[in-house]
């Protein structure tokens, strides 16, 4: 039987916040232990919760962003359950009125057309602390300095038919709230997390299977790796005549394998109901346009200028614009070189990136600045060097031994474009290869790019090449010498 | 409707609170009650009523983002059972 995989994702952003959702202790990451857990965030008696503004602020800029609606009136809920790193015995989070729904994003997995993935909500709620499970004995410890932390889970709806289509969902939030500067989304440390609902059903069948939720996919690798593991083990028990059960299965890295995680509480022993120290929000539509002013261009807005002003492709549009910093560094870099924006284009995703990941480097590392590699591109459109030539300066600036022009001068790569000085490379390789040249006017014209070869050899990649093949092929057409 | 001694003791399962065989059947009783209270109040008409999140008529005030707050670890861990290095010592809770 033909299987439909079926995909939801939940993914917690950590919100870039100064101090926490509802105190203020600092959000730093990587402090000791429980040195930034105030009484709120331990949950003493008597402590009350008063809600941050920014939060409030970067949630509806992620709202806005992805077309939804924003709640005029939201509410706080407890979610209760007991656990060693959740002090209070509930979570304060958003149940029935969540802050942001209904919203949109659009994606395009590798390959393939774009494809609209509906955000059925996103709420603001509080993070747990954190069990350290190695340095005590028979014990756990508790640090505390995540409670508190703001988070926005983004939840979607099922629309996502493969791995692949999750990966790109998940990648698309991932940039736009680095766009939006509401998170550093850095999965490493936990900012940029992500759970999956999975599940499969016969292709045609429109009632869904049931799914199970994978948790501890903490990077975009896992997450492919954890959804494909578990497409195959459901198909495999459906097609063994077994039942799927619903239940939440924890994803192991190392065995690349998910397994059963027991008794999970079900939803509705949470036991949801409105938090009685919070009060509803409430937003006018006068502030959430002030939110709405603060909005940069968005990752697609970019992406689609790019195409109509620089007449890129949809794919090199789409790699340029998938960071404001990339997409700074080539705007940049089209600015200073006063030229061809492909061409830049071409550089920027080709031998930068190249050079910078062979390194580990992000983009805000580069060594070469935009203005740099503008002022090379300059030197290509003007025809002082070829693009060969250009590679090896390339090398050079990246080794920081000064500017395009500086080592154009210094290690002599001027372009010949002297049609005296080219004619006479061509003439010494034609006599040099009379064999070859006897095989070419017999009709082996193939050979003619061995002559360009041979004669930008010669010229040690200085002669132009457009200029080489006119006087090549003038020169074969003439009189046999 | 009325609450089965079992969902009273769900509910205290989920609620961590030890009752007596007495206890469980006084709750069953009393929570008994307020359903059927609560089924009075169904029979009223709430159509274009907001549900009620909370009892007063006003609504949140926010705070500005600013780290307020000071280290105060060791007044907190000083009424803590077990504490080292820093952190607050639980029995091993591992999935």
């Amino acid at each position: 039987m033909d299987w439909e995989p079926v995909i939801g994702l939940e993914i917690h952003v950590q919100l870039a916040t100064k101090s926490k959702i509802f105190s203020g202790a600092s959000t730093r990451y990587g402090a000791e232990a429980n040195t930034q857990a105030c009484d709120v965030d331990v949950g003493l008696p008597g402590v009350l919760p008063v809600l941050n503004e920014e939060a409030v602020r970067m949630a509806i800029k992620l709202g806005l962003a992805i077309d939804a609606t924003i709640a005029r009136r939201s509410v706080f809920a407890r979610k209760n359950y007991f656990y060693p790193d959740l002090p209070k015995g509930y979570q304060i989070s958003q149940y029935e009125l969540p802050i942001v729904s209904r919203g949109y994003v659009e994606i395009q997995a590798d390959g393939e057309e774009p494809k609209i993935i509906g955000v059925t909500r996103a709420h603001l709620e509080e993070d747990a602390g954190k069990s350290v499970h190695e340095g005590f004995a028979s014990m756990s410890g508790i640090d505390l300095n995540r409670a508190g932390t703001p988070l926005l889970e983004i939840v979607s709806e099922p629309d996502m038919r493969s791995a692949k289509e999750a990966i790109a969902y998940m990648k698309t939030i991932h940039t736009l709230v680095r766009y939006l500067e509401i998170s550093d989304a850095n999965m490493q440390e936990g900012s940029f997390r992500c759970d999956a609902n999975v599940s499969v059903r016969p292709k045609g069948a429109t009632a869904f299977g049931t799914r199970a939720e994978l948790k501890n996919l903490n990077s975009f690798r896992f997450v492919e790796r954890a959804i494909n593991y578990e497409l195959q083990r459901q198909i495999d028990m459906l097609e063994a005549g077994e039942r799927i059960l619903q239940e939440t299965r924890l994803y192991d890295a190392n065995k690349n394998e998910t397994r059963s995680m027991r008794g999970k509480e079900e939803a509705n022993d949470y036991r949801y109901f409105p938090d009685p120290d919070l009060l509803p929000l409430e937003l006018d539509e006068r502030y959430i346009e002030s939110v709405r002013a603060e909005l940069p261009e968005l990752p697609r807005q970019k992406k689609l200028r790019f195409m109509a002003d620089y007449d890129l492709s949809a794919y090199d549009a789409g790699v340029l614009s998938s960071s404001r910093e990339l997409a700074d560094f080539y705007e940049a870099t089209v600015r200073a070189s006063g030229s061809d924006p492909k061409l830049c284009a071409n550089w920027v995703m080709g031998d930068l990136l190249g050079a910078l990941n062979k390194e580990g480097k992000s983009i805000t590392e580069s060594p070469v600045s935009p203005t740099m590699v503008g002022a090379l591109m300059a030197r290509i459109a003007d025809n002082t060097i070829s693009g060969k030539i250009a590679k090896e300066v390339f090398e050079a600036m990246w080794r920081s031994e000064g500017d395009a022009d500086a080592i154009i001068a210094a290690k002599g790569l001027k372009q010949v474009t002297d049609t005296r000085a080219i004619e006479r490379f061509i003439d010494e390789v034609l006599e040099e290869n009379a064999e070859q040249l006897a095989q070419y006017r017999s009709g082996k014209e193939k050979l003619f790019g061995h002559f360009v070869g041979q004669i930008l050899k010669k010229s040690r990649g200085k002669a132009n090449p457009q200029q080489v093949n006119t006087l090549l092929r003038k020169k074969l057409k003439g009189p046999s010498s | 409707m009325s609450l089965q001694k079992k969902d009273v003791e769900k509910i205290a399962w989920l609620a961590r609170l030890a009752l007596s065989e007495q206890e469980v059947s006084d709750y069953a009783r009393d929570l008994s009650d307020i359903f059927e209270l609560v089924k009075q109040m169904n029979t009223v008409d709430t159509e274009g009523v907001l549900p009620l999140a909370h009892p007063l008529e006003i609504t949140a005030r926010l705070r500005r983002d600013e780290v307020v707050e000071t280290n105060e670890r060791d007044r907190f861990q000083s009424i803590a059972p077990l504490v080292k290095n820093g952190h607050y010592l639980v029995p091993k809770v591992i999935e």
